[in-house]
């Protein structure tokens, strides 16, 4: 029919939409893609089959969604009612079919995709592992506007419709079962069987019940709409976040006028889309995709990984590898070390792994292994033992040898650089950094560390083994604290200083918090572990020409090290700090305190820029939200520089260099900066 | 590797030499009234996987997997193949699960050699595994006559009636260990099979004590002095490690041993749970290759396996199986006793090793019994079981024959011994051996 759809017409006469995207690996709606889905419909029409399914001609999945890339590049609130309204008129020739309509869901179904599958009359989906169905809108600063809060209402109800649109959660084939947003889950082998069954059927479509569209018709629909305006507010801010709140707005003013509703998702979707918060979420998706082309899985096809060290990150690092399908062997000096890490492995397997054989295979794939036999096989050694350069190098004097020869060496160390741990290697060069974050199961992100030296086909290796683990890949430079540690040092560092000079920690962390940090800086040292943060702000003070604070060497040598040890900066109660009372008046308003932290964390950034610690802003910014979760809405570091202003920036740093000293002297990297 | 085959006396293992290139085996754990932490599947995983980490290989490079085991899971019929495909095989490598009873282990090893002998396979992982705290408790057969009587009852009439037919006899369970334990052609318990020998040879309380006892003392010293290797331990989920056999009892004594009463035959008898095997848990897991595998894949060379021999003899008296397993081995390739180095023969009771080396000695049982002019020179018990055997660290009944096989092999390494023999009595009356040679020749490619 045309280059992304192709229609064949089977012997009982129903035709057979087949969507596959040319030139993608995706299916994604472009609106050239729906444009050709739009003519692809009429000619159907035309034939008068006894009835439709919408099938993916992808292996992997339906249909992603919306192309975001399109979000990124719109032009003004008008063109983007436009094409909203242009995309109602194609889903409504769909749902106008005079046959009946299934579309049969393998793989992702989200957002556009999920609409255009709600503009059928059935649904049916695969039980498989890959299947998703849901709208993650939200999460890039919109709402479903592709006629979805008409129809997911419609079908499921109130509640349940705008839970899932606020949340963003995807379920899977049998959660949408039960849910009632597809009419059957079947094995993927029954999906065409299924399609065609609803079809010769002839069921009525399904749609809720009249109580589910209760909150629709009654006058308690603003009272609705507030309790569930107050449940988001407690995850989100209304002003970083406007998306779900405007969802409720929309859904309040015009819930059961259907017309009314199609014209709001139009305007509403469109003014959001256009305003910066939406913008930097989608810059933060395309940053995404950016990290996820810095390592090719083609180029490196690892089994087998070796990692030395059973402690938390060593143990966590293995059990990730598991997880995504790699035969790991895990050393420690004794069987004792590794039954604990084999006990949180078996945790996180449970959490991640709902079927029992899956559970088991994964259970077999980690191999506690003391004697160290798996260096031999391994395709990527990892060392993550403790910070000690004379035990690393010893170590790997014994794996160099025995390792295979195209292997990759590597080291999760924080903060030695390569050029210091290599130094006895027989090949130095094959030595990288895979720095993984803590928690390894949630932290997106690995910092590959790697010198002038380093052979650029290990460089590339480790990127690729980073992608098959399912992680975000970022090039650094071997240098104090990498990118992320160093960045978020500073801003540490001043918010022990704010502390130091009196202002209380829940301030400090408020107003953090309010510029839309994931966490205050102070929470998040008790966190980390303030010994921790000790050894990397001892480590890093003379280039960050910054004496470190009296106030954590004494928390230190008390043996308050945050979270872990119950006391830190806070005391901790089942792993909650408790921050006492209301918080009064302070010298400083949230705004002086968090330009403060804020300020000292991207002239950092200037300076890792200035030295080459990574190619360019884009990948700062990346790795700085990636790494810390640094405000998303925000679209990261370099680009809150550009939003405000570089010379509003670079005055305000020499406000503060008058005020507090010379710590706030603005790096010479800002003359680069445009 | 240039011994030459033809110079071979003929036996049961015609054709390419065999060697055994390495082996593993879980610690051995002991059954403690409830199931334990792992399965006959885990255990043999466990084993298998760290042998081929051992030896830098991946599953993929072998050409088929055979382990023995009496009773697997019920999830993992055909074991063999359940722990080729956990343990990384390609779908290809077929797999295959033997059972031979108390030789299981052994059946596994010898059906691998074979298959080299021949020509058909070129490297095979064989082992045994059991996990005898796992054995099924099933229901009885009125209940399951019950069952299918109310599930056909209908009406609630109908099912009144069934259920007032329900006694307390349905409710008795059938212990699949106690009763694969017994003999059903002569009614007779393995243990009783064991008295049935002491009162034959005559073979008293005190001797098979001093037996028991020296096992233990023999486990202990090998723990302590390093020479059980082959252990990798074994990880549960819930962060507890086990690393050693667990059924040592470094304490025990002969006096103590004393005071434990007869468990067979009440109250008179002399086997005691003391003098017998452990009812344990475990596997065991050897890499068999022929010799262009050796060259191939660069292996060492632990030992060769030269020739096997089953043989069977009155249920009743199983325990003397190793003898006339043993003997024709000896006779085919004009061996004594004092031409074996390390003799492995499974303890599955005091009292059927002690009866073994008698039987090995009487002039009468060799005419008799075995059909040979004279009887063989007495063992040396320096040379038997070195190491402590199935009275000190358990008799998983799957795996033993593999255990003992890999130990006398490794035991041979250590002492710098020439040939083993491990053999074992077998339940229902056979016995099983395997001739075994160090290959003290330079393996020359």
């Amino acid at each position: 029919m045309n280059q992304h759809f192709t229609v064949t017409t089977d012997a009982e006469g129903i035709a057979w939409l087949t969507f596959d995207k040319a030139g993608s690996g995706t299916n994604v709606l472009s609106p050239e893609v729906l444009e050709a889905f739009d003519q692809t419909l009429i000619q159907i029409a035309q034939r008068h089959p006894k009835g439709l399914v919408i099938i993916s001609g992808k292996p992997g999945g339906f249909i992603a969604g919306a192309d975001v890339k399109t979000f990124a590049k719109v032009d003004g609130v008008a063109s983007a009612e436009q094409h909203i309204e242009r995309v109602h008129e194609i889903f409504h020739r769909l749902e106008a079919m005079a046959f009946p309509t299934v579309a049969a869901i393998n793989g992702f179904c989200l957002g556009g995709g999920l609409e255009l599958a709600l503009a059928c009359d059935y649904r049916v989906a695969t039980d498989d592992r890959s299947t998703r169905l849901g709208f993650p809108e939200v999460k890039l600063g919109i709402f479903p506007g592709y006629g979805g809060t008409v129809r997911a209402t419609r079908l499921l109800g109130d509640l349940k419709a705008l839970e899932l649109m606020l949340g963003g959660r995807t379920l899977d084939g049998r959660k949408a079962r039960r849910m009632g947003l597809v009419d059957l889950t079947v094995p993927k082998r029954q999906l065409r069987a299924a399609a065609t069954g609803l079809i010769t059927e002839g069921r009525t479509p399904a749609q809720a019940a009249w109580w589910q569209r209760l909150p629709t018709a009654s006058p308690i629909r603003p009272l609705v709409s507030h309790l569930l305006a107050r449940q988001v507010g407690k995850r989100v801010r209304q002003v970083h976040y406007p998306a779900p709140f405007e969802l409720l707005a929309h859904w309040r003013e015009t819930a059961g006028d259907a017309a009314a509703m199609y014209d709001g998702e139009a305007r509403r979707v469109a003014r959001l889309i256009n305003a910066s918060n939406a913008q930097n979420l989608i810059r933060v998706f395309m940053l995404q995709d950016r990290l996820k082309t810095e390592g090719d899985k083609a180029d490196f096809q690892p089994r087998h990984v070796h990692v030395v060290g059973g402690g938390v990150m060593g143990g966590d690092i293995a059990a990730w590898c598991v997880l995504n399908g790699m035969r790991v062997t895990l050393q420690d000096r004794a069987p004792v070390y590794l039954s604990r890490a084999v006990k949180r492995a078996h945790t996180l397997f449970k959490r991640k792994l709902k079927r029992r054989h899956e559970m088991r295979s994964a259970v077999d794939r980690l191999m506690p292994d003391h004697r160290g036999n798996g260096v031999a096989i391994a395709d990527v050694v990892i060392e993550a033992i403790f910070e000690d350069v004379d035990a690393k190098r010893a170590l790997y004097a014994e794996l160099e040898p025995r390792m295979k020869p195209d292997a990759v060496l590597a080291t999760n160390t924080s903060s030695i650089p390569l050029t210091v741990l290599g130094e006895q290697l027989d090949r130095p060069e094959r030595l990288v950094g895979l720095h993984f974050f803590n928690p390894v199961a949630k932290m997106p992100l690995v910092e590959i560390v790697h010198d002038t030296h380093t052979d650029t086909q290990m460089i590339t290796r480790a990127a690729a083994f980073t992608r098959h683990i399912g992680k975000l890949p970022l090039k650094v430079r071997s240098s104090p604290g990498f990118l992320v540690n160093r960045i978020l040092m500073p801003y540490l560092l001043e918010a022990v200083e704010l502390v130091e000079e009196g202002i209380e920690a829940p301030v400090v962390d408020r107003a953090a918090v309010a510029f839309g940090m994931p966490m205050g800086p102070i929470e998040l040292a008790d966190t980390v572990g303030l010994d921790i943060c000790l050894s990397v702000a001892e480590k890093m003070a003379a280039a960050l020409h910054n004496p470190v604070p009296e106030r954590l060497k004494q928390l230190v040598e008390d043996g308050n090290l945050g979270r872990k040890s119950g006391q830190g900066f806070y005391a901790w109660e089942k792993d909650h700090a408790v921050k006492k009372g209301t918080v009064e008046e302070t010298a400083l308003s949230d705004e002086d305190i968090s330009d403060r932290l804020i300020l000292r964390l991207i002239n950092e950034a200037v300076a890792c820029l200035r030295e080459g610690v990574v190619e360019d802003e884009d990948l700062l910014d990346a790795g700085v939200i990636f790494g810390t979760g640094f405000a998303p809405f925000r679209g990261g570091p370099m680009h809150y520089v550009h939003s405000r202003g570089s010379d509003a920036v670079q005055r305000r740093l020499g406000e503060l260099e008058n005020r507090y000293g010379e710590h706030f002297h603005a790096d010479t990297g800002w003359g680069a900066i445009a | 590797m240039s011994r030459d085959t033809e110079k071979q006396p003929s036996g049961n293992l015609n054709g390419r030499p065999v060697y055994v290139i390495d082996g593993t085996r879980t610690p051995f754990l002991k059954a403690r009234g409830k199931p334990g932490p792992f399965r006959a599947g885990d255990l043999a995983l466990t084993a298998s996987r760290a042998l081929l980490i051992r030896l830098g290989m991946h599953a993929g490079t072998l050409d088929e997997v055979v382990l023995g085991c009496v009773s697997s899971g019920p999830d993992e019929a055909n074991i063999g193949r359940v722990v080729a495909l956990r343990l990384g095989c390609k779908e290809q490598v077929p797999a295959w699960t033997v059972q031979r009873n108390c030789a299981s282990g052994m059946q596994a090893l010898e059906s691998a050699a074979l298959n080299i002998a021949t020509g058909r396979s070129d490297l095979v992982l064989a082992g045994g595994t059991e996990a005898m705290s796992h054995h099924p408790v099933m229901l009885n057969e009125l209940m399951v006559a019950w069952l299918g009587a109310w599930s056909r009852a209908r009406s609630l009439r109908a099912r009144g009636k069934v259920l007032a037919q329900l006694r307390a006899a349905h409710f008795k369970p059938v212990v699949a260990l106690l009763r694969g334990l017994t003999d059903p052609v002569v009614g007779l318990s393995m243990g009783q099979t064991a008295e049935e020998l002491a009162e034959r040879f005559g073979i008293d309380r005190e001797a098979m004590d001093t037996y028991a006892v020296n096992s233990h003392r023999r486990l202990a010293r090998a723990r302590e002095s390093g020479w059980l290797d082959e252990i990798e331990p074994l990880y549960d989920n819930d962060g507890n490690v086990y690393e050693h056999d667990d059924g040592l009892r470094e304490d025990s004594s002969v006096e103590a041993l004393a005071k434990l009463r007869p468990v067979f035959d009440r109250p008179v008898g002399r086997v005691t749970a003391a003098n017998s095997a452990q009812v344990t848990d475990g596997a065991a897991a050897l890499l068999l290759a022929s010799e262009d595998a050796v060259k191939r894949h660069d292996l060492p060379v632990l030992g060769r396996i030269v020739d096997s021999q089953w043989a069977g003899l009155d249920p009743a008296q199983m325990g003397l199986g190793p003898v006339h397993a043993m003997a024709p081995i000896m006779q085919r390739h004009g061996l004594d006793s004092d031409d074996i180095d390390i003799w492995e023969i499974n303890e599955a009771f005091a009292a059927q090793v002690l009866a073994c080396c008698k039987a090995w000695t009487s002039q009468d049982y060799a005419r008799e019994a075995l059909d040979l002019p004279h009887a063989f020179a007495p063992i040396d018990p320096g040379r038997l079981n070195v190491d402590g055997g199935g009275i000190s660290l358990g008799h998983p009944v799957g795996a033993s024959g593999a255990r003992i096989t890999l130990h006398a092999l490794k035991a041979m390494q250590r002492t710098g011994a020439r040939r083993g023999i491990a053999s074992l009595c077998i339940g229902g009356g056979q016995g099983g051996a395997l001739l075994l040679e160090s290959d003290s020749t330079e393996v020359s490619a």
